[in-house]
């Protein structure tokens, strides 16, 4: 269930005061909204943006800066797949169109029940145990269609 | 019985949480309670999870473990390697920096003092400033990060700069795909980064410290968060360092997933709290750094190798290498590799060696075509080029550069138009918008490779022109190194950029 409007302000007006005195608190701090969320709901723009003294576009220039920060909910799973070199070398291109199809879905979309997300990452750092991919923030290292097929039968 | 299992990511995403909670059912079994230590990984990264167990002899290696066969570890059976240290792999490096990954548990402080730790830090309290810059200088270390700027040149700049407070910054956003070295460092050692940071504080005068890790890393975010706990709870980091009258404490930041800020510019306004968009320079970040300070940014394996050369001595570690290019690189070898995975030695193989002899060739077992060294932004180099010695200046006579000593190998299956398509389209992604040649270029750049793709000869000098263009007017590394994976992909195999011909051939 997401969390009512008045909800996520008083939240937010928690984690803003728990980031005072800090220097550069922005990405801090819009990491620990989107840890509480899931996301970073629009609603928490303008109380940031009063609280540290910047413009709204300001906040929101840095937010969409940043792959991390999503506008909205997830689905229940986020399935992210290495697109960079090392896993290229030894095949992620075919797992990546195995997931896709599979799942029926394309880059940053959600599956229509909401179960998975799909993500590109470049670079898990695991590229001496390629390809690479992570679930849910667990790492997965030499993934191929059969391991995949394996880890989606246990998210859906 | 001690057992050794390593927590580093690589052993965890091959499985080793499994083969702990099996080794510990196992022992449960047989009424033995072993003592077990999660340490890093020793870097042979193809037997991972690689598992120890300390004898009276040493410690002897079983791998590849699954939780199938941990009975072998109490039993023995084909899975026991020998004696860890006697393995080929370990036995031809010299690792300085790397010492103790995969040797100690990372967050036990008397592991780390038992092994060499703070001995660099104890002497180095004893040094005035410029004697400690000094030390860094004569060592020959240069930026890890990819750059090779002298480290003791920046640090000098630094400590001669005035201002009320100056800073250290780690770079810890290792993004280059086929680099791991950091990851493994902070989640095998981190006290040795902690240690190398707060000697680049006594040597500048800063007192505040800064890494910056990427979030694609949250096991090196854990272990490192905790280490600093650690070491500010034993008076390592605080109001006095050691019991000294010197002052250091840090703090771990975690980025958001953007390339460009490993760019040291960029990293800075992130870690601002602002865009992460590149900085013109002039000024310097050594001058007008992080909130327009004098800020030392180092990458994680130039800070990390800062104790050793305080507890061998500068002359000990400037012995190793070649050229210019001094002391010892760990090289990350990786991709379609047969035996992947972190190998530190002097400067001074040739690229042949590495692929061919440590790395033992392809995964697949097909020959090697191209091995990309640097990262996304390094030149594939080509079996001709296999002669070419492992070191900034050798590498840059053969356009191309070392970057963070990552190499990824492809073998002759891979298409190298696409290859350096990708790279464009990586560039596009990644751009942090602020250049011209960079934002635009990058889009342009994968619309003329699709014109080659498509049998248009003519976008040829076109793709080279570009590559110049962006190569001579980006404004930082992203665009202006994207063109050493397009150029040397087109220089070096023309052939995949002539699909008339490679269709006629077919």
């Amino acid at each position: 269930m997401t969390a009512s409007t008045a909800e996520i302000l008083s939240r937010t007006g928690d984690i803003l005061t728990a980031h005072d005195g800090m220097e550069g608190p922005l990405l801090p701090i819009l990491h620990a909204i989107q840890a509480q969320f899931g996301y970073i709901p629009r609603d928490t723009l303008p109380v940031i943006a009063k609280h540290l003294n910047l413009s709204k576009a300001e906040v929101h220039g840095v937010m969409s800066f940043y792959h991390d920060f999503r506008e909205d909910p997830a689905g229940r799973h986020v399935l992210k797949i290495c697109r960079a070199e090392a896993c290229q070398s030894m095949g992620a291109d075919r797992v990546a169109a195995h997931a896709q199809k599979q799942l029926g879905i394309e880059w940053h979309e959600t599956t229509r029940d909401g179960q998975v997300t799909l993500e590109p990452i470049f670079c898990l750092g695991l590229c001496a145990c390629a390809p690479a991919a992570m679930i849910d923030g667990k790492l997965v290292g030499r993934i191929d269609e059969a391991r995949l097929d394996t880890i989606l039968a246990g998210v859906r | 019985m001690k057992i050794y299992i390593p927590r580093d990511a690589a052993a965890r995403a091959l499985g080793s949480d499994d083969v702990a909670n099996a080794i510990r059912a196992e022992a449960q079994k047989r009424g033995i309670k072993p003592q077990i230590v999660r340490n890093g990984s020793r870097g042979m990264v193809w037997l991972e999870p690689l598992v120890e167990v300390e004898t009276e002899t040493g410690r002897i290696a079983f791998g590849p473990m699954t939780p199938a066969e941990v009975a072998q570890i109490f039993d023995g059976g084909p899975l026991s390697l020998g004696p860890t240290d006697q393995l080929p792999w370990m036995a031809k490096q010299t690792r300085l920096t790397f010492a103790r990954v995969g040797v100690i548990d990372p967050l036990s402080l008397a592991d780390y003092e038992a092994h060499g730790g703070l001995a660099g830090l104890r002497r180095a309290l004893y040094m005035d400033r410029p004697t400690i810059v000094a030390e860094v200088t004569n060592s020959g270390l240069r930026g890890r990060g990819g750059a090779g700027f002298p480290t003791g040149i920046k640090w000098k700049t630094v400590s001669e700069a005035k201002a009320d407070q100056k800073y250290i910054v780690c770079n810890a956003d290792e993004g280059d795909s086929g680099t791991f070295a950091d990851r493994m460092l902070m989640e095998g050692d981190p006290f040795t980064l902690i240690e190398g940071m707060v000697i680049a504080g006594l040597a500048t005068g800063a007192t505040k410290g800064y890494a910056y890790i990427r979030s694609e890393y949250p096991d090196a975010v854990e272990v490192m968060s905790q280490a600093v706990e650690i070491a500010r709870k034993a008076g390592i980091l605080g109001p006095s360092v050691l019991g000294s009258v010197y002052a250091f404490d840090m703090e771990i930041r975690v980025g958001a997933g953007a390339y460009v800020c490993g760019e040291e510019t960029s990293l800075l306004n992130s870690l601002e709290g602002k865009r992460g968009v590149v900085r013109a320079k002039p000024p310097l970040p050594a001058l007008q750094g992080f909130l327009g300070r004098p800020t030392v940014v180092n990458n994680v394996i130039s800070l990390a190798t800062v104790p050793v050369i305080f507890e061998r001595g500068a002359a000990y570690y400037k012995d190793f290498g070649l050229g210019r290019s001094r002391g010892t690189i760990p090289l990350q070898i990786a991709g379609n590799v047969k035996q992947g995975g972190l190998f530190e030695t002097a400067f001074g193989l040739t690229l042949g060696q590495i692929v061919d002899d440590i790395g033992g060739g392809t995964a697949t077992g097909r020959p090697v075509k191209a091995v990309q060294v640097g990262g996304p932004l390094g030149a594939y180099f080509p079996r001709a080029l296999f002669d070419t010695p492992f070191g900034y200046e050798e590498f840059g006579a053969k356009e191309g550069l070392i970057g963070h000593a990552g190499l990824v190998i492809f073998d002759d299956s891979a298409d190298m138009l696409k290859q350096a398509r990708f790279a464009m389209e990586f560039c596009a992604i990644e751009s942090c918008g602020k250049c011209t040649p960079c934002r635009i270029g990058a889009v342009r750049g994968t619309e003329t490779i699709d014109r080659i793709a498509k049998g248009d000869a003519a976008a040829i000098p076109l793709l080279t022109d570009l590559c110049t263009t962006m190569k001579s007017g980006s404004l930082c590394a992203l665009g202006g190194f994207t063109p050493y994976p397009v150029m040397s992909a087109l220089t070096h195999f023309p052939d995949d950029f002539a699909p008339a011909m490679k269709e006629a051939a077919e």
